[in-house]
């Protein structure tokens, strides 16, 4: 059983008549990375400086590790929780050790901190210690800056820590690179970070729980896996776009399956049932009616078997009994049917009857190589 | 004439520095309680904002009075002497350094004094950990404004009796005698020029390093 870090309960926040967190409840566990994900002016940050009592709700209460935070005094509580902003924040008159030395010294006085912990932290956030602890901010590029902001965060061994968008006035580059480093930080030091972002694919990436909210209130909470499997409802989904949702949508038949197998009427000779096959290179062929109404399969070994007989046509020699799918059948029970069928191939069948596809082994494996095919192509643009 | 001069300056050199001084001690004392008034007071503005569009106003107004007016008033009040002088001014230095101290204060990035509250710093560390050393730049132009200015009032302090380079003006005026005008202006101009140079030495040299490159930068 995880430790709840923070927790809400029925805090509203108002400004005049205008109601900006409504009747929130909330619990976040410890050590993992929860990201507050949702459109602008949704409440995000408003929710986060209530943790640190940057901002006081108008009712309700929160808690830290199980403690009401307007127990401690204020500046008392700030220094136990990392803080971490978009517009980074540090001073530019003190050099990057004395910026990171900061809260420490707020509690204990100028020499109130370790220098090889400043160094540690340094090297954590992936600087050279030697070449940055006595520059200034101004020396450094912005990427750099936010790595400081993030060690400064941690100076004080916080077990909870926030941030604000710390990623988003980065560029692209830049940014993925401290996302990366975000991830790989926090399964070494278990910190649980509030993190904040408008940024979908940053909450995707970096998240181990997502809270999306939408005007004051959480829409749903739970696993980046399980909103993309399970999105609550129609606002989530959209904020999630059809492309993630497509991406991780369960598949259905008719996602996979061959759209126009080879097919012949009935009525056709054998001999010219082969030839077709010779020429499409395939070693079975459907049997469907002119209006696509579906009437069996046949395979090569099926017509060889009579191909001495002249008389003999498809409707002939063709199986009927050979299971079929509906397309909109769920692919997870189609894959057993397809690993049974008798030469890999089962015809998809509709409701009325038609003929629509044709499923076989090779489109399952199709399947399991999609993605990598469009992060190929998408890379080779 | 210029030889007339030069002797002037040089019969009456013991009379030259001994007013400067006076005119330097007079101006220090002035620039201390302006100082000692304006930067409190300018911090304070800055924690009830709405009470300074009030005070600044009225320094304003201080301001605008001609100078020997000023003198004039303070007259039936505290008499003739230093004192008055002193009074009128430090009246003359607030206003620069007030409002040096209030804009250079209210102008620190607001990101930065949120990332200070956020990470547990009180009111007054806030102010002197970070509001004062940012603002501070701005406060000594201020004080540099407020320097030359006091240096250039002093010269009158002399119509009250109070000493100073003033004294060797009004006398060259009353002797109608250029020269003696001249040992008491000439001084008083270089004083105001050398303390506003070494001044700015000063701020130069008290600029925190991580400052100056942002300087540089933009
Ligand atoms: N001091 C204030 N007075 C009045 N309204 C405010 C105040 N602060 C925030 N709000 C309003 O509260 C709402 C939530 O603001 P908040 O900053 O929490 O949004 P957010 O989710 O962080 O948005 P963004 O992604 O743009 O940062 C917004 O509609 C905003 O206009
Ligand atoms: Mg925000």
């Amino acid at each position: 059983m995880k430790r709840t870090a923070v927790e809400f309960r029925n805090v509203t926040k108002s400004y005049g008549d205008k109601v900006v967190i409504d009747n929130l409840n909330l619990s976040i566990p410890q050590g993992h990375i929860v990201v507050l994900v949702g459109p602008s002016g949704c409440g995000k940050t408003t929710t986060m400086k209530m943790i640190n009592r940057l901002i006081e709700p108008t009712s309700g209460e929160v808690f830290v590790f199980n403690q009401d935070v307007r127990k401690p005094d204020r500046a008392e509580l700030r220094r136990r929780i990392g803080y971490v902003i978009q517009q980074i924040g540090l001073f530019p008159h003190m050099t990057i050790a004395e910026n990171i030395s900061l809260v420490p010294r707020l509690t204990n006085g100028k020499k109130g901190h370790d220098l090889t912990k400043i160094d540690q932290l340094l090297e954590l956030v992936g600087l050279d210690a030697a070449s940055y602890r006595d520059r200034y901010p101004a020396e450094l590029s912005g990427g750099q800056q936010q790595r400081v902001g993030v060690a400064r965060a941690l100076m004080a061994n916080p077990p909870i820590i926030l941030m604000d968008e710390p990623f988003s006035a980065l560029d692209p580059i830049t940014r993925e690179q401290l996302q990366d480093e975000l991830i790989r930080l926090n399964e070494e030091l278990h910190k649980t970070i509030v993190f904040v972002t408008h940024d979908m694919d940053e909450a995707l990436k970096i998240a181990d729980t997502i809270i999306i909210m939408g005007g004051g209130r959480v829409i749903q909470q739970g696993s980046p896996d399980h909103i993309l499997r399970h999105p609550a409802n129609e606002f989530v989904r959209g904020f999630l776009g059809e492309k993630r949702l497509s991406s991780h949508r369960s598949h259905t038949v008719a996602d996979v399956m061959l759209p126009n197998p080879v097919k012949m009427s009935r009525y056709k000779g054998l001999a010219e049932a082969v030839q077709t096959m010779q020429r499409k290179r395939v070693t079975s062929i459907l049997v469907a009616d002119q209006d696509g109404r579906y009437r069996g399969i046949a395979d090569t070994s099926d017509i060889y078997k009579r191909f001495h007989e002249e008389s003999m046509t498809l409707g002939d020699v063709m199986r009927t009994n050979v299971p079929t799918l509906l397309p909109e059948m769920p692919l997870s029970e189609a894959i057993s049917q397809v690993q049974n069928a008798p030469f890999g191939h089962v015809p998809v069948v509709n409701a009325e009857g038609k003929l629509v596809g044709l499923m076989t082994r090779a489109s399952l494996v199709d399947l399991l190589a999609k993605p990598y095919l469009e992060e190929a192509m998408a890379s080779g643009e | 004439m210029v030889n007339e001069w030069l002797t002037t300056f040089a019969d009456r050199w013991t009379d030259i520095v001994d007013s400067s001084l006076q005119h330097i001690t007079l101006s220090l004392i002035a620039l201390f309680w302006a100082i000692l008034i304006a930067v409190p007071l300018g911090i304070l503005l800055t924690r009830y904002r709405k009470l300074a569009g009030l005070v600044m106003g009225i320094v304003s107004v201080l301001q605008t009075i001609p100078s020997l007016a000023l003198l004039g008033f303070l007259i039936p009040v505290f008499g003739i002497g230093s004192v008055p002088a002193i009074l009128a001014m430090v009246a003359y230095a607030l206003l620069p350094i007030l409002r040096n101290t209030y804009t250079g204060i209210l102008d620190v990035d607001a990101p930065l004094l949120e990332a200070g509250r956020g990470m547990g710093m009180t009111r007054s560390q806030q102010l002197r950990m970070v509001e004062l050393p940012l603002a501070r730049p701005m406060i000594f132009a201020g004080i540099r404004t407020a320097t030359v200015m006091t240096i250039g009032v002093a010269t009158l302090a002399s119509f009250i009796g109070a000493g100073g380079l003033g004294d060797l003006i009004l006398r060259g005026i009353s002797m109608v005698d250029t020269g003696v005008i001249l040992a008491g202006a000439i001084p008083a101009a270089v004083l105001a020029i050398l303390f506003d140079l070494l001044l700015a030495w000063v701020d130069r040299m008290v600029t925190p390093k991580g400052l100056r490159i942002r300087k540089e930068v933009n």
